[in-house]
């Protein structure tokens, strides 16, 4: 029985993925824009490095900025992508028919965030690539595996975060896929994505050790640009996985409650 | 309404009992919300293999009744039973037994046919190729030529979406099918396929169906009994031909006794303050 019921589910988290996928195929020509976009926004973030003296510290400063955009873009597609799900739905007329399936919603949502992180990974590598022909960065004595661990490991808290932002459009259909644009603003100032977050006013610094982008930023930075060992990045790669184990099921409860609550309200229904 | 004999509880598809469900509205311009009382007490029993119909206005609550059957909603006040199950409280496994199809056929727009089936019916645990034959079956029977899933929803005409809806509601083989105006905006040809296949699916899959519609003569064809709601209220239930013996008015038509019961109200509508 259980196996079944596994089965199923494990089905219907495929499901989810294969219809993203069949989406972008059918919305190919915005596809090629963000991602243009995305390089030529990294390129010029990174080009601000450029314009420091020759020297050792003008290619630290360029990768600084480079790894900072590329980790945003990564991190702001996972949350973007698990936060406009149910937008998406909402635009479409989809929602009532995907939550009325016999599913449980963790599996619903997991279907979502597995699409995201793949999807998140293959934008971020093109990306990536383009800044490798564009600067010609070397980074011979980085540590790249200890870098992507970080990153693997922060995509856990931020697929939390995505869930919580996700309830917006559940509960407010004008106002809330904008809403989700606030929390991400809030965790691009300060996080310290293009500057160290020791540059923030104290009033609003403090708030940098909440969000899990801080972490991954810096730690990602100390692999590439000063070559930091696999092993000194265990501690932090854990507590990224355990801020993810707190925030998944949090992020999971509120957006059950939010459903709930537009099961009374009779806002499932209404088209964004 | 038609008194109806007493239904052994293992026959019973559908029970609903003191059913209630109020939004607050408020109209641009308004500042203070109001409440309006889309379901305002039902009660009703369907047992297996019957098709109801549900006749109505709009804004009488059909859609509001049926989303509550569908586990959409949660009801103020009252239950909503299917197959002995609580549509509240054990929604997942309702959910396994039901299905449902909307007025607006609700679709991935820019996706096919088959892909918008293949999603539908993987989170029903439905694998990806049964998923396709059967939808090629289904769509067959319902006139849909097999080029047109292959191309964007989009490029379909409304009856074929409808036809595409229907078939994604089957694939599931619900033993309760919900179905909220299904033919509405369908050319006569289309909605006279989408009837028979109706009665088909009831007749092959042992499968109870509930329908609302704005088409008496629909109701009359397929329904081995009609409710008549208004403000969120059965006024009548009974079999067409019942309702038509006790609220025809001597005519043989579904749409008299519809303006006999509705037209009433909507006299006192404009006496009452």
């Amino acid at each position: 029985m259980l196996a079944v019921q596994v089965a199923r589910e494990s089905q219907a988290v495929w499901a989810l993925v294969r219809r993203n996928f069949h989406l972008i195929r059918r919305y190919l020509g915005w596809e090629v824009v963000f991602l243009f976009y995305n390089v030529v926004n990294t390129l010029t973030i990174g080009l601000i490095g450029l314009a420091m003296p020759a020297g050792t510290a003008r290619n630290r400063e360029v990768v600084y900025l480079a790894i900072g955009a590329l980790l945003w873009n990564f991190l702001s597609i996972l949350f973007q992508e698990v936060s406009n799900s149910v937008q998406w739905e909402r635009w479409e007329g989809t929602i009532e028919y995907s939550f009325m399936a016999p599913i449980h919603r963790l599996t619903y949502l997991g279907g979502v965030c597995l699409w995201a992180v793949l999807y998140g990974l293959v934008r971020t590598v093109v990306v990536l690539l383009g800044v490798a022909f564009f600067f010609h960065i070397a980074v011979g004595g980085a540590d790249l595996v200890g870098a992507a661990m970080v990153l693997l490991a922060s995509s856990v808290p931020f697929i939390g975060l995505g869930l919580m932002a996700a309830v917006l459009p559940l509960l407010s259909t004008e106002r809330g896929a904008q809403a989700t644009q606030v929390i991400q603003g809030v965790l691009l100032l300060i996080s310290g994505v293009y500057y160290p977050v020791a540059v923030l006013p104290h009033w609003i610094g403090w708030a940098s050790v909440l969000s899990p982008a801080t972490y991954t930023l810096e730690y990602v930075r100390q692999a590439v640009l000063s070559g930091a060992s696999v092993v000194s990045l265990i501690p932090v790669s854990v507590g990224l996985l355990l801020s993810g184990v707190v925030l998944i099921p949090i992020g999971l409860i509120i957006f059950m409650v939010a459903e709930r609550y537009a099961m009374h309200r009779g806002t499932l229904k209404r088209n964004g | 309404m038609g008194a109806m004999p007493a239904i052994p509880p293992e026959r019973v598809a559908l029970e609903a009992s003191g059913l209630k469900k109020s939004f607050r509205e408020r109209e641009a311009g308004e500042r203070h919300w109001r409440q309006v009382d889309a379901v305002a007490g039902i009660d009703l029993v369907v047992p297996r293999r019957e098709i109801l119909g549900i006749l109505g206005p709009n804004g009488s609550g059909k859609s509001t009744l049926i989303r509550m059957m569908a586990t959409l909603l949660i009801p103020d006040a009252g239950y909503v039973r299917i197959f002995g199950l609580d549509a509240t409280h054990d929604r997942m496994a309702v959910r396994r037994l039901i299905n449902r199809v909307s007025v607006e056929a609700s679709f991935f727009k820019k996706l096919t046919a088959t892909e918008n089936l293949a999603y539908a019916t993987g989170l029903y645990g439905v694998s990806n190729r049964q998923s396709q034959q059967e939808a090629a079956r289904i769509l067959k029977r319902l006139g849909l030529p097999a080029q047109k899933l292959r191309v964007p929803l989009e490029q379909l005409s409304r009856g074929q979406q409808q036809k595409v809806a229907i078939a994604r509601a089957l694939l599931t083989s619900p033993n309760l099918m919900l179905l909220d105006e299904p033919t509405t905006g369908l050319d006569p040809k289309s909605r006279r396929e989408v009837q028979e296949f109706i009665l088909e699916v009831r007749a092959t899959h042992d499968a109870t169906i509930i329908i609302s519609t704005h088409d008496m003569e629909e109701a009359d064809r397929i329904c081995d009994r009609v409710a008549i709601i208004d403000r969120g209220r059965f006024v009548a239930l009974d079999t067409p031909r019942g309702l038509k013996d006790t609220y025809g008015l001597g005519r043989d038509s579904l749409e008299s006794v519809f303006f006999n019961l509705i037209g009433t109200t909507l006299e006192q509508d404009s006496i009452d303050p």
